[in-house]
């Protein structure tokens, strides 16, 4: 599967939108907020986006990569999921 | 002169006043290090600062902050102004927020900048809302002092010296199965006792290093802090376990000895662990409380932590702690946690009173200097925990907790009496959950119970009943939920019915529920 950012990017929101804010209303996300500050995510949460991102961008996260700097904001999750991919 | 430590705070005091410990690192806050003397310097200007702003002996000053430096600053500056603390779950919604702070009376509320859309909201619903002094950025909407600039404009002074070891230090907000969360009272004298109990079956010293990624909010979690300062060790404080990769690094860097989790942490642990090996041989001490550690993890564990003495403890906030297995013990004493922590007994009593003959199952009852005074303003509900003792005016703790204990003395849990779900480690109120569904427009009947679940011991699910002719999602119920529960509280599994099953005087039937889930 290919897509581009712009496609990831709107994946990613979607999904955060639809299963950790319940809501269709795409200004309650900005993509550059912390989600630990907003109280969005959490260990299980964290959890869920990357099964999420595994299965749709077809990459593999190791635990190693679970880090703030890679799964803390939408803007963040978009470039670790680009990276991953032209690496692979 | 010789200083006797009696307060909360004189162990902080102590490690800033010897040339030796003053230096040392006392927090390390996500990789930042303070020394003792800076903890000092912090706490009595940020103390002075409060007393100017009318905080004295007695008064409540609630901590609603994520696990930052500020936040440990807070801690001890309230007990040195003489105040009261409590730390307050930074995941907490505004509803519960405000529903603390007007149970409490807080006078002054500690807070981040992050977390100002909760605050100002609860604020907003209270009569006499307090004052609040917030860290980080600050938009201009925020009606609050900034940490840095009260602390840049407060000079040190010294304690307050009115305060004695009877006195309030905290109240720790505990779920309690009506639904609101009540305080547990406890006083300088109790946690100063505590804390020196825990020290010594941890055999723990000033050169330990000890993890905290458990929120300072939890009382588990704030005995990290309150021991490492005690004995002048270094605590090692991390935001949460979210992100589990970095705090394994900080581990490693920052050389780690202790590491306290509860069984859904060490799960994780263990499955990244079977993904790419995990090794901490710096750790000499692994504990456990909360809930049950499976007895397969604690031989996995020793894979991850092969220097470490493994500990199951027992607790509930009431007393802070109940029971320690020795490690030494554990392969002997499979199930089991333990018996009395240092300083203290406890007794399994038949409902009539008397104590159970060996190996039956009784009422956990509890006794020593740990156990709380009550719950602030509730005496309906102290009542139901504090009994009278053997001695005059004494009161002794019961738990409403099945355990038996076996013909050595050890104890091995049974289970609760309550309908309390353990989830995650942490305890929720099944009512509070179903008050929060039952207040959505459409909702007829909510009832909500806890099912096995191996990572999160239980998992919340709740049944919903809608009004005829009703059409809601699962979605809009998630939303809901979202808006006023802790992530924790959050419903796994929502069901949507058409019925649930009652009992024979209406009530809901939950073992029914369980037994036979409806459609």
């Amino acid at each position: 599967m290919s897509s581009n950012a712009s496609q990831i990017r709107a994946g990613i929101r979607s999904y955060i939108l639809e299963n950790l804010l319940f809501t269709s209303n795409g200004a309650e996300l900005a993509d550059d907020a912390s989600l630990l500050d907003r109280g969005i995510v959490d260990s299980t949460g964290v959890l869920e986006i990357v099964l999420y991102l595994e299965e749709h961008f077809a990459i593999k996260v190791k635990d190693s990569d679970m880090l703030p700097e890679n799964f803390d904001s939408v803007d963040n999750m978009v470039r670790f999921v680009e990276r991953t991919r032209a690496a692979q | 002169m010789t200083r006797i430590e009696r307060l909360l705070h004189d162990g902080l005091l102590m490690a800033a006043a010897d040339p030796a410990k003053a230096t040392k690192t006392a927090v390390i806050v996500e990789g930042q290090a303070h020394t003792y003397a800076e903890l000092m310097h912090e706490a009595l200007r940020l103390a002075a600062a409060m007393r100017e702003r009318g905080i004295g002996r007695g008064d409540r000053v609630a901590i609603y902050m994520d696990n930052t430096w500020p936040c440990v600053v807070s801690v001890f500056a309230v007990l040195i102004a003489g105040g009261v603390f409590l730390i307050v779950n930074p995941q907490t919604k505004a509803d519960k927020l405000a529903f603390i702070l007007d149970d409490s009376g807080a006078l002054l509320l500690m807070s981040d900048g992050h977390l100002a859309k909760e605050f100002q909201s609860a604020l907003a619903q209270m009569k006499r809302p307090p004052a609040v002094i917030c860290s980080g950025a600050l938009g201009a909407e925020v009606e609050a002092e900034p940490f840095d600039a009260v602390l840049a404009g407060s000079a040190p002074s010294a304690p307050n010296p009115a305060t004695i070891p009877p006195d309030l230090a905290a109240l720790i907000y505990t779920s309690g199965s009506t639904g609101n969360p009540k305080g547990v009272m406890q006083t300088h004298q109790a946690m100063v006792f505590t804390a020196g109990s825990l020290i010594e079956y941890l055999r723990l010293d000033a050169s330990d290093r000890i993890l905290c990624a458990l929120p300072l909010a939890f009382d588990y979690g704030l005995y990290q802090l309150l021991m490492s300062v005690r004995l002048g060790a270094t605590l090692v404080l991390e935001r949460s376990f979210t992100f589990p990769a970095q705090v394994f690094a900080r581990m490693l860097e920052t050389g780690v000895t202790v590491f306290p989790g509860v069984p859904t942490i060490f799960a994780m642990l263990l499955s990244a662990h079977g993904r790419s090996p995990l090794s901490f041989p710096a750790v000499t001490r692994v504990t456990n409380t909360a809930a049950a550690l499976p007895d397969e993890f604690a031989t996995r564990l020793r894979e991850v932590f092969p220097n470490a003495l493994i500990y199951k403890m027992y607790g509930l906030t009431e007393c802070k702690r109940v029971s320690y297995l020795e490690p030494e013990l554990i392969d002997a004493k499979p199930g089991s946690v333990g018996k009395a922590i240092p300083g203290t007994e406890v007794f399994v009593l038949a409902p009539e009173g008397n104590e159970v003959a060996a190996g039956e199952t009784g009422i956990l009852h509890v006794r020593g200097p740990h156990v709380m005074v009550g719950y602030w303003n509730r005496p309906d509900l102290s009542a139901q925990m504090l009994k009278p003792g053997r001695l005059p005016g004494e009161r002794v703790l019961c738990t409403h907790d099945h355990f038996r204990m076996d013909a050595e003395g050890f104890l091995y849990f049974v289970g609760r009496t309550d309908d309390i779900i353990k989830t995650r480690g942490e305890k929720v109120s099944p009512a509070e959950v179903e008050n929060v569904i039952h207040r959505i427009a459409g909702v007829r009947e909510v009832a909500v119970v806890g099912v096995a679940d191996e990572l999160l011991g239980q998992a919340i699910r709740a049944f919903v009943v809608l009004d005829a002719g009703v059409a809601m999602s699962e979605r809009q119920i998630r939303a809901e939920c979202a808006a006023r529960l802790e992530n924790f509280m959050m419903p796994r599994d929502i069901v949507l019915c058409v019925d649930l099953p009652k009992t024979a005087t209406g009530k809901v039937s939950k073992k029914a529920l369980l037994e036979n889930p409806p459609v």
